[in-house]
């Protein structure tokens, strides 16, 4: 099998039509018709072509990114990266100037989960790049193409502690897929398409290129597509055909036999692919936190979410397979509870295209390292060959269990006693008047686990969170780079008053670039999901997780929102619920705010408690689910 | 726990020592040695590293290493099949009344003095770590005053190349 090296893939991205002509007009195309020596030799010379002109390296930074078709990018300037902020000012890119660094990281986020394209985000050197931080991190746990662009101080001043210094390249070493010190502006044009081809091949994420200041003013030329040289980075697309089949005689006679779906399933667009795969098997799935959408969730087949907060159901039958297919997923610690009791009697397939996950929590017995879409399209084929020979497992009795658990144990939530509005019902409602057509971004705690579960997600990047970070905050921007990116699609931002409090800054931005997204805050007063920690396994002892928010409405959401420029809504009875979100849903002028005043002793189940087994899921407080264990 | 040697051929460029060692840290995987230098090929580097890790730690340490963009190939010496060599330079007391005695053991361990003082003698040596290990416990009765030590490096033997193939095409 041929593996696409990444000077392949760079001629097949370069290869334009407008360079397929020049090509021609040189005489290339004369010369294939009549491909003799005379001829040749009595083809014209083609003219020298002139010598480029000499630009800044800012300017060559700015054709680049031009170049590589970047659309939009989010930053802030500062001193160190001032003089490339000179070219954006007449560049084709749209640049997005944000309130805080932060914002530019998840807003960049927000735009790759959201298209599938690589995100871009500029700040400053010094405060400027460390406040990217977060996002990259972020990025880089959920395996999201961004590109982030930093000025650094000027080459003879680095290493000094100068003013606005900080080795962004050392800081982000763990946290980037790669990074990139810019030493010479010639460096620039192959730097950035590295750093491009990097961020969206294989398995994607972030990669930095830190440019030091008088790189971008020192004189240079520009000449596009430059040549890839990574010699060292050669993902591995195809999968070992061996390895195929053999999952496919595994998964053909399994009795209880389940499909993890993770987020690498979204990200290589195999979607389409999975469908066909489930419905040729027959197999139940479950999709991760990260994979959401990947399969809808109206498919028979569907069983919903493993995991802390996941369905009796998934997580039931993730612990009683015999053949575990992992897709695109990594065993996770938020999926597997206690490693050593996780799905104890399963054979494990595991897919993916990075091989270091293979192994690293589980070891797999069908090892499988490939892009989702190529394991996935050759499993159809290897299993279809199965079938022909009459191999079909038999899981009528596997379906009997996983169906009985589903009608008995349903997601659900009680209606609170005290006369509180329930947050499931505000969620559910939104996830249904909004519909599934819309974009759902979370911010981290009790609202994202209920969003991820009460919203029924039935297409692909429809629903984007922070899920190996765990990044309070990341909604509105994120949501704000999802609307950027997707101007025609509703985006909701479903955010707690915690996350909300740490990044609404960007709200402004929103209003003043014409970012029309909504904000449902989920305002139970509280740091909610560490409130529920402490009323389970700290006696109720509420240590600093009382934000105000109720009690003193410090701050006010509404006047919040319309001091940053939004449009303020409240709603705090169920009656109310409905007519709120169709107000916001009737606004596409603005970005709106609903500020939803719920109960703070609303909790999120099922639960598996961090570090105990998946066998101690308790569907609510007190109540474990009863399992037939003589019916296996 | 057994040792392995790592070889670890990277692209010669800036901070690429830094990636390598930072994942080992990350990871929490324990380095015993660890030795750097170019080839003969002057873009690439070979980093010799040392690890006490039992098998399947192995496994997740190559390939994270592997994950890094400037690490273009990794082989696993077998020490049999290949040839280990550390460095070590000490500086041992040596007077006139027990010089001749601590030439003696330089001799037996065919190492080398490269220095020499009134009362000190310096000394080279190469070997195994096990040699090294016997050099320095039959020096130490006479005194040893300062003592420097490199990392592993090796080889492996036979006429095979590990610096050839496909992944080392920009040499």
């Amino acid at each position: 099998m041929t593996r696409p090296t990444p000077e392949t893939i760079a001629h097949r991205i370069h290869a334009t039509p407008a360079t397929v002509a020049a090509q021609a007009a040189h005489g290339n195309h004369a010369e294939r018709q009549q491909p003799t020596e005379r001829h040749q030799a009595e083809r014209p010379v083609p003219a020298a072509p002139p010598a480029p002109a000499k630009i800044t390296g800012a300017q060559s930074l700015v054709k680049s990114l031009e170049s590589l078709g970047v659309e939009v990018a989010f930053g802030i300037p500062g001193g160190a990266i001032l003089p490339l902020y000179d070219p954006i000012y007449d560049s084709s890119v749209r640049h997005i100037l944000v309130r805080h660094e932060q914002g530019a990281g998840h807003a960049a986020t927000g735009y790759a989960q959201a298209t599938g394209k690589v995100g871009v985000c500029i700040a400053t050197s010094g405060p400027g790049a460390t406040n990217l931080v977060t996002p990259i991190a972020d990025a880089y746990m959920d395996s999201v193409p961004i590109v982030a662009i930093t000025g650094q101080v000027p080459r003879p001043s680095i290493g000094t502690d100068a003013f606005q210094e900080a080795d962004i390249q050392g800081i982000t070493l763990p946290i980037t897929k790669h990074n990139f010190l810019v030493q010479n502006a010639e460096e620039i044009p192959q730097i950035l398409a590295e750093a491009f081809h990097l961020a969206s091949t294989g398995r994607p994420g972030p990669v930095l290129v830190d440019v030091p200041k008088d790189v971008l003013t020192a004189q240079t030329t520009f000449s596009w597509p430059p040549t890839l040289d990574l010699p060292g980075y050669r993902p591995t697309l195809h999968p070992h055909g061996k390895q195929i089949r053999e999952a496919a005689r595994l998964m053909s006679s399994a009795k209880r036999p389940v499909l993890y779906v993770g987020g690498g399933v979204l990200k290589a667009g195999a979607t389409e692919g999975l469908r066909k795969l489930a419905e040729l098997t027959g197999i139940p799935v479950v999709t991760t936190l990260m994979a959401r959408g990947a399969f809808p969730d109206s498919h028979q087949q569907h069983l919903g979410m493993p995991g802390m907060h996941g369905t009796v159901a998934a997580v039931y039958a993730l612990q009683k397979s015999d053949v575990l297919v992992c897709l695109g997923a990594r065993f996770d610690d938020r999926v597997t509870g206690k490693l050593d009791s996780f799905a104890p009697d399963a054979a494990i397939v595991h897919a993916d295209i990075d091989p270091a996950e293979i192994g690293k929590n589980r070891a797999a017995d069908v090892p499988i390292v490939g892009d989702a879409r190529f394991v996935i399209d050759e499993l159809i084929g290897a299993i279809t060959a199965e079938q022909a020979a009459g191999r079909t497992g038999d899981r009528t009795a596997w379906w009997g269990q996983l169906d009985d658990l589903r009608q008995r144990y349903p997601l659900g939530y009680d209606e609170p006693s005290d006369g509180t509005l329930a947050p499931q019902y505000v969620i559910e409602r939104i996830g249904k008047i909004a519909g599934p057509d819309a974009i759902y971004c979370a911010g981290v705690g009790q609202h994202q686990m209920w969003a991820s579960q009460f919203i029924s997600y039935e297409k692909p990047h429809s629903w984007l969170n922070s899920g190996g970070a765990g990044t309070m905050g990341y909604a509105v921007p994120a949501a704000m780079g999802a609307k950027v990116g997707m101007p025609g699609t509703t985006v909701w931002a479903i955010d707690g008053d915690g996350c909300f409090q740490m990044t609404n800054q960007e709200l402004a931005t929103c209003a003043l670039e014409g970012i029309p997204i909504k904000v449902a805050v989920i305002n139970n007063g509280n740091l909610g999901m560490v409130r529920q920690w402490q009323t389970l396994f700290y006696g109720e002892r509420y240590s600093n997780t009382d934000l105000g928010t109720h009690k003193h409405r410090i701050p006010d959401f509404v006047k919040l929102a319309e001091a940053l420029g939004c449009i303020g809504l409240r709603c705090e009875t169920k009656e109310d619920v409905d007519k709120t979100i169709e107000a916001a849903m009737a606004i596409n002028d603005a970005p709106v705010v609903i500020d939803f005043v719920v109960g703070k002793d609303a909790m999120v189940w099922p639960m598996v408690a961090a570090g105990t087994s998946n066998d101690e899921i308790m569907f609510a407080r007190g109540v474990r689910p009863a399992f037939d264990e003589d019916e296996l | 726990m057994t040792k392995h040697t790592l070889s670890v051929l990277v692209e010669n460029k800036p901070g690429v020592l830094a990636r390598v060692s930072g994942l080992f840290s990350r990871r929490s995987f324990n380095i015993d040695s660890l030795a750097v230098g170019e080839t003969e090929h002057a873009e690439i580097s070979r980093i010799t590293i040392v690890v006490n890790a039992d098998e399947s730690p192995l496994e997740q340490v190559t390939k994270q290493l592997n994950k890094l963009v400037n690490v273009l190939k990794i082989v696993e010496l077998d020490p049999v099949q290949s040839v280990q060599r550390e460095l070590v330079l000490v500086k041992v007391r040596a007077d006139r009344a027990i010089r001749s005695q601590v030439l003696e053991t330089v001799d037996l361990f065919r190492a080398r003095v490269i220095d020499v003082a009134a009362d000190t003698l310096t000394i080279e040596a190469t070997g195994t770590s096990d040699k090294l290990d016997a050099l320095l416990r039959d020096l130490e009765p006479y005194g040893i005053k300062e003592m420097v030590q490199s990392g592993m490096v090796a080889i492996g033997r036979g006429s095979r190349s590990i610096t050839t193939g496909p992944a080392l095409r920009a040499a």
